[in-house]
């Protein structure tokens, strides 16, 4: 009887998820199977399949993977050595707070740094290297992206070397384990779940990005994201944007299935 | 414990360095009398007063703060009740449906969210424009608010409530003398979290804002694309002031409620 009281406050939610999560996702697959004129068709689906839209997809996943794995390499040793300092708590905010500052004036940043007259090319001309365009490359664009998601990386990587339970190490140490041996076979299996989470927050974003590819990348990488974008706002093609949108829920199920299941298996 | 070695101290100047080092960039040239972001000419105020001359940038301004006010309170609500309904979901199945379901629009990307909105604004026949942008950024921050209290109302002893109905509390009394009370950190957070989301939108907003409604983010982008100019250093110095203003008031805030729910159950 409690409970069937109860269920009044759920009402508002359950409508919100009625009108934003179900009825988008049945849009927009809706819309992929429609053409210019409104007709029922696969042509998008065919479409997607051609050499071109095929390409861009696994560029797309190339640049993910990079921009995921850059991120990686910088966060987990700045998430283990953030553990080992005094005031932890105090230096993790210290890594959050540039989170915080809107996107968008991050990524204006860049356009001035990696100028052509920017910091970096005045530094590398005081050691005689003449001045390049570092805006609008492959480069610049890893770059900014392994920026932006650096502090989402390192949160849950800190949270899970933050729960590790010290003792464990100490075992190792005391079996005879060297540094290298402890954390390739204790710490690191232990924080995997952290790993996975922070890989979870930058590959399917980075999948997805758009602004900071045109902003920073010209228009010399073209993503999932970009490719949406330019459907559903240049070109007006919302079916063919449409297809695109589903293939790139369709990986992130995948991704979210490939990074989630073990933990709810290893808990157990 | 043991202390850091120099080598560790250099990796973690050098990251906190490349994380501050662009924002830093950005504020000392809104200084700069020359237009470029290359060479500092001399101090000047100028480009601050460019924003406040601007009635344009002004108007965008407010909106932001009021599409991120707004949303965030209207979001608290919904994600709220939406989680004192979850908890009183007792099959486990259709509990961790819907739990399944609230964190979709959490981890979609941004452009699949913003053009599936678009999507059903036109289809609804919603004016894309401030309706549109604010409703948005409340259906996206709501799954986050759920999230955050959540937990304060699993951690909560069941015994509670039953103490206040044998005690004769009503049901509205039970929530807002029992629960409402104890889940108060969680719903700060939730509040908290749902304006930051906002104020950070850029790809669901650009999609579903229209000719004549912009928010900063989206201006701030097509100001970038035009090129460098000194007013968008100028925000920039502004926005960061006002984010360490709300991150102080935050932590202020949270700590105070800290100390007040120990004191009530000691």
């Amino acid at each position: 009887m409690a409970n069937k009281a109860a269920k009044g406050p759920l009402f508002p939610y359950i409508i919100w998820i009625a009108l934003f999560v179900i009825a988008p996702i049945l849009l927009v697959v809706y819309y992929s199977l429609l053409d210019l004129n409104g007709n029922f068709t696969l042509a998008n689906y065919a479409n997607f399949f051609s050499s071109a839209y095929l390409t861009m997809t696994l560029t797309s996943f190339w640049y993910a993977f990079l921009i995921t794995l850059f991120t990686l390499i910088v966060a987990y040793p700045t998430a283990y050595l953030l553990t080992k300092t005094k005031h932890k708590h105090l230096w993790l905010m210290f890594i959050i707070i540039p989170s915080w500052i809107n996107l968008l004036l991050k990524t204006y940043a860049f356009i001035g740094i990696f100028g052509l007259y920017g910091p970096i090319n005045a530094f590398a001309q005081s050691f005689g290297i003449e001045p390049t365009q570092i805006l609008f490359t492959d480069f610049s664009f890893i770059f900014v992206a392994v920026y932006i998601f650096i502090p989402f990386m390192i949160i849950p990587i800190f949270n899970a070397l933050d729960k590790l339970n010290p003792t464990l190490v100490y075992a190792a140490r005391d079996l005879g384990a060297n540094r290298i041996t402890t954390f390739r076979r204790v710490i690191f299996p232990l924080t995997i779940e952290g790993v996975k989470s922070g890989i979870q927050v930058t590959f399917i974003p980075a999948l997805s990005l758009f602004m900071i590819t045109r902003l920073i990348a010209g228009n010399q990488v073209i993503t999932l994201g970009t490719a949406i974008e330019q459907q559903f706002l240049v070109a007006q093609n919302w079916g063919m944007g449409s297809t695109i949108a589903v293939f790139l829920i369709l990986f992130m199920v995948l991704i979210m299935l490939f990074t989630g299941q073990k933990s709810k298996g290893g808990r157990v | 414990m043991t202390k850091l070695s120099p080598g560790a101290r250099v990796y973690l100047g050098i990251v906190f360095i490349i994380l501050y080092a662009p924002i830093f960039y950005l504020i000392f040239y809104s200084f700069n009398s020359g237009g470029t972001m290359n060479n500092f000419e001399s101090f000047t105020l100028e480009h601050y007063q460019d924003v406040f001359d601007d009635s344009r940038l002004l108007v965008i301004l407010i909106n932001t703060v009021i599409i991120a006010l707004l949303s965030g309170l209207i979001a608290t609500v919904i994600g709220t009740l939406g989680a004192i309904g979850i908890v009183s979901v007792k099959n486990k199945k259709m509990r961790n449906s819907i739990l399944s379901l609230n964190n979709v629009l959490i981890v979609s990307p941004d452009v699949v969210i913003g053009a599936s909105f678009l999507i059903l604004f036109t289809m609804i026949g919603v004016k894309l424009g401030f309706t549109s942008v604010l409703v948005s950024h409340i259906a996206f921050s709501i799954p986050i608010v759920v999230l955050m209290v959540l937990p304060k109302l699993l951690e909560m002893n069941t015994s509670l409530i039953d103490a206040a109905q044998d005690l004769g509390a009503s049901k509205r009394e039970v929530l807002t003398r029992v629960i409402l009370p104890y889940i108060k950190p969680g719903i700060f957070a939730g509040f908290f979290m749902a304006i930051t989301y906002s104020l950070d939108d850029f790809a669901v907003t650009f999609f579903v804002t229209g000719n004549g409604f912009s928010t900063l983010s989206v201006e701030i982008y097509s100001m970038a694309r035009a090129g460098i100019t000194l007013t968008v250093n100028a925000i920039s110095g502004i926005v960061f002031i006002a984010t360490v203003l709300i991150v102080v008031g935050y932590y202020f805030v949270t700590n105070r409620t800290k100390v007040c729910n120990t004191g009530v159950q000691e």
